[in-house]
């Protein structure tokens, strides 16, 4: 379903944060498209993702300009509807 | 799913001893909820495992993905939220959780594990997230290019010294004791860099900062030459604590905040059970808590077989 609604959807990680990959995982098995954003290498993103969620902890998800710090699923699944 | 808030079992956690008791529910076919708001718990934070059976190297992520298709094939409702408070009322418990929600169950499994400790000083609630952390292995490399402290000199803060001394200008390592606590590699490579400062018979006594973490206060053990350092990150890594603080109402817990259980993973309540790293068990494995949460599901399943049913239950929990 969410994909019919094709909602952007960033996650912003570093490679070694496991909630990051269990973030992505999940996306996937939902068959949710996403962008990644290592934080650790890109400077802007790193930038971006401190500016959008007030805070510097990994992974921040964002769907459709709502973000979301942490694997919150409960949180992740109301936005992706 | 979502009106249902009476079950015959409320397994709380989503660790190894917690997933490990839905599948022994769910085999046994139990009406059953689990409340936790992650899956996995500490074992998501191995970086190898290499002593549960059947993997002989397997990273705690991996692992955590095996339990998760595992479970998930039983269709077990999940709450993702946390209890709150446990609380008993005959031979009823009723969880709350952090979302304000009361769920009722004729027996409960307590599988919280543990967590990272906390300092315990003032500005450190404040920042968490906003420059204090508890995984370094999440959080440090978004602190490249700035100094940062590590509070704990064990072999997880040693850990975090080795990874961010290689991308910061400037690393402390805050130890009370009058000397590191980890493993001798570990503590060489730490005092052959010129970028780390080891601080040990200190400690820190204020995180500052208003949006971010600015610095820390940081004094002598005995108190009187106190320091401010500058630093972005502050890295906490001084050992767990178990998660017991819902549940100190129901039943009394050791010394160290664990909960008592005997070997058939009984907490001395009627219908109450515990399993893995909440508990007085001695060793903290993922094996241990595995086979711990599988005692609790069977002996939650012979208590509830025995148990008659109240007729008013219809009523009672409303
Ligand atoms: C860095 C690291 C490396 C390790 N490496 C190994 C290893 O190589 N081999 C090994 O055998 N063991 C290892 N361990 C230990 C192992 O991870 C633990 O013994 C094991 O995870 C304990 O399982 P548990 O289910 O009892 O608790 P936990 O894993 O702590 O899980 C607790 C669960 O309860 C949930 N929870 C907490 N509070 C609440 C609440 N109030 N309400 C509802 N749910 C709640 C948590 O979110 C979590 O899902 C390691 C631990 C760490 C930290």
């Amino acid at each position: 379903m969410a994909t019919q609604d094709a909602k952007q959807v960033t996650v912003y990680t570093t490679p070694t944060c496991p909630y990051c990959h269990q973030v992505k995982d999940y996306l996937k098995q939902k068959g949710v498209e996403f962008s990644e954003k290592n934080v650790a290498a890109d400077l802007e993103a790193r930038n971006a993702m401190v500016q959008k969620s007030g805070q510097l902890g990994v992974p921040v998800i964002e769907v459709d300009g709502q973000t979301i710090v942490g694997f919150n699923r409960a949180k992740l699944e109301e936005l992706l509807g | 799913m979502a009106d249902k808030t009476h079950y015959d079992l409320i397994v709380l956690g989503g660790g190894p001893a917690g997933m490990t008791a839905v599948v022994y529910g769910a085999r046994k076919q139990m009406d059953m909820l689990v409340i936790s708001d992650d899956i996995g718990g500490q074992t998501m934070w191995s970086a190898g495992i290499e002593n549960y059976l059947g993997f002989p190297f397997i990273t705690g992520p991996e692992l955590v993905q095996k339990f998760e298709e595992h479970v998930r094939q039983f269709n077990v409702p999940h709450e993702y939220t946390r209890a709150s408070n446990l609380s008993r009322t005959g031979d009823r418990f009723s969880v709350q959780t952090h979302d304000g929600r009361t769920f009722t169950a004729r027996a409960v499994i307590v599988a919280t594990g543990k967590s990272p400790r906390m300092l315990g000083v003032p500005g450190e609630k404040e920042l968490i997230g906003r420059g204090v952390t508890y995984c370094a292995t999440c959080d440090g490399p978004v602190f490249a290019g700035h100094d940062v402290a590590i509070i704990g000199g064990g072999n997880s803060g040693l850990d975090a010294v080795v990874q961010m001394m290689k991308i910061c200008p400037k690393v402390y390592i805050i130890e009370r004791s009058p000397e590191l606590r980890a493993d001798a590699v570990v503590v060489r490579k730490a005092q052959e860099a010129d970028n780390v400062e080891i601080l040990t018979g200190t400690k820190v006594t204020e995180i500052i900062g208003e949006d971010f973490v600015d610095g820390i206060m940081i004094d002598s053990v005995d108190g009187g030459s106190p320091r401010r350092l500058d630093v972005k990150g502050v890295f906490i890594e001084i050992g767990l604590s178990p998660n017991t603080d819902f549940a100190d109402g129901v039943v009394r817990l050791n010394p160290h905040g664990e909960i008592p259980v005997d070997c058939a993973a009984r907490t001395g309540i009627p219908g109450l059970y515990a399993a893995g790293d909440v508990t007085d068990v001695p060793e903290k494995q993922i094996i241990i808590a595995a086979g711990d949460g599988a005692k609790a599901a069977l002996g939650a399943y012979a208590y509830l077989v025995r148990l008659p049913v109240a007729e008013d239950w219809g009523q009672m929990i409303t």
